[in-house]
């Protein structure tokens, strides 16, 4: 299973907003419960969507400035990322498929 | 859209749920756990659950992936599937859900209970943007702010004094002029130099246009308005049993709670209740688990007294 690769502060321009694939951002802190169930569900997703779309997490304790900077004021969210620009978002703990249809919609 | 077999089928994998899937499991009956959302349920949001007998003070979701492991290693099996109705089909069940559907010789509904929404203006749209029903989530994300919790029970108390791990300062507003929380948790509210109290008051709306500035109150006794300036709303006000997918197949009380006797039986062969989905339930995570394995006690004496040994045990799918 692919793991998705960890995104900071540092390498977020580089990663997540020049990249040429949509990037699915998975914004998460230890200490979050809900996170923890969603990680293995964004692992299963980023086998499906191999090379289709880039999967990272961001640990919002670590780089407090880009979730400051997309106001995430609760975790887990994922954020879809398109051509630099956050397209898609989904809040909370949601069932497999409600994510797929962000990923299928950003990839249609 | 497969059709498998089991003797019990568990809806719902919170504490209810996880201990009638080890009893049932140990009895050796072919066993599915259907789970909606996340393994734990309501314990799973908890940060310490520090009243379950044995465990002087433990994660919540760490205590469910332990009642999980201990279950799977006797041999119960997990699925990820919203149930939306149970059907009655001669001496079986038949269970449908989102994904597969699930025939049983007994069922045992642990679904549980979700939280409440205030249900006013702003709470929908800030869900997220400062509108949370999760402080161990979000509130560090508030860090030297002042936040409001609203609610008067464990829950609130339990998350209120959370937020002040990282908030400057917690706002308690009650509609009632004392807390419903347990008195432990109400020596540790008022000794809390960060926590404060409204009393008597609801909340009518929460403003903000891309997050949460502010809510509008009102004071029940004075019946006066005024606005507090707050930056997150964490809301606790109780909870709604998720039964509706049995809505017309069961009795249930008002508040859509199923009724059931001492052997959490439902009053139809093989179909149980147990947890805060039953009728008159303490809510606590022991409570529940001994509904849980009652229950799994009750359908395992029903399955054995009224199908033939060589109908039991199955677990196949077609």
């Amino acid at each position: 299973m692919s793991k998705p690769a960890d995104v900071t502060d540092a390498t977020f321009d580089t990663e997540v907003l020049k990249s040429d694939r949509p990037v699915l951002v998975d914004f998460w802190a230890p200490w979050c419960g809900p996170c923890r169930m969603v990680a293995p569900l964004v692992e299963e997703l980023a086998d499906e969507y191999d090379g289709k779309v880039k999967f990272l997490k961001l640990n919002t304790d670590e780089s407090v400035n880009t979730a400051a900077k997309y106001g995430i004021r609760s975790i887990p969210t994922l954020l879809m990322f398109k051509g630099g620009e956050a397209v898609d978002q989904v809040i909370g703990f949601r069932p497999k498929g409600d994510l797929k249809r962000v990923l299928d919609k950003a990839l249609a | 859209m497969a059709r498998q077999t089991y003797d019990i089928v568990i809806i719902g994998g919170g504490p209810a749920g996880l201990a009638a899937g080890l009893y049932a499991a140990r009895a050796r009956r072919g066993t599915v756990l259907l789970e909606k959302g996340v393994i734990g349920g309501q314990i799973s949001l908890t940060e310490l659950v520090e009243n379950y007998p044995g465990v002087p003070s433990v994660n919540g979701f760490d205590l469910a992936q332990t009642m999980l492991k201990q279950a799977e290693s006797c041999g119960l099996e997990t699925q990820f599937a919203e149930t939306t109705a149970v059907e009655q089909k001669g001496r079986l069940w038949l269970v449908r859900t989102t994904g597969d559907e699930y025939v049983a010789k007994a069922v045992i509904v642990t679904a549980g209970a979700d939280y409440n929404k205030l249900g006013v203006p702003g709470e929908e749209r800030l869900t997220g943007r400062g509108v949370s029903y999760c402080a161990t989530c979000d509130a560090a994300f508030f860090k030297g702010q002042h936040v409001a919790v609203v609610g008067g029970g464990d829950a609130a108390m339990d998350e209120g004094l959370f937020t002040t791990r990282h908030v400057d300062k917690a706002t308690v507003i009650h509609r009632r002029d004392r807390l419903r929380a347990s008195a432990i948790l109400q020596e540790r509210a008022f000794a809390n130099p960060k926590l404060e109290f409204v009393w008597n008051t609801v909340v009518t709306e929460i403003v903000g246009d891309e997050a949460v500035t502010g809510v509008r109150l009102h004071n029940l006794e004075t019946r006066e308005d005024s606005t507090m300036d707050v930056a997150a709303v964490f809301v606790f006000i109780g909870q709604h049993p998720n039964t509706d997918f049995l809505r017309g197949l069961v009795s249930m009380d008002e508040g859509g709670h199923i009724v059931v006797n001492e052997w959490m039986e439902t009053g139809l062969p093989g179909l149980y209740a147990a947890g805060d989905a039953r009728q008159n339930a303490a809510r606590q995570v022991v409570s529940s688990a001994g509904d849980g394995a009652t229950a799994a006690i009750a359908a395992e004496h029903y399955i054995g007294s009224n199908f033939a040994a060589e109908e039991l045990g199955l677990r196949s799918s077609s």
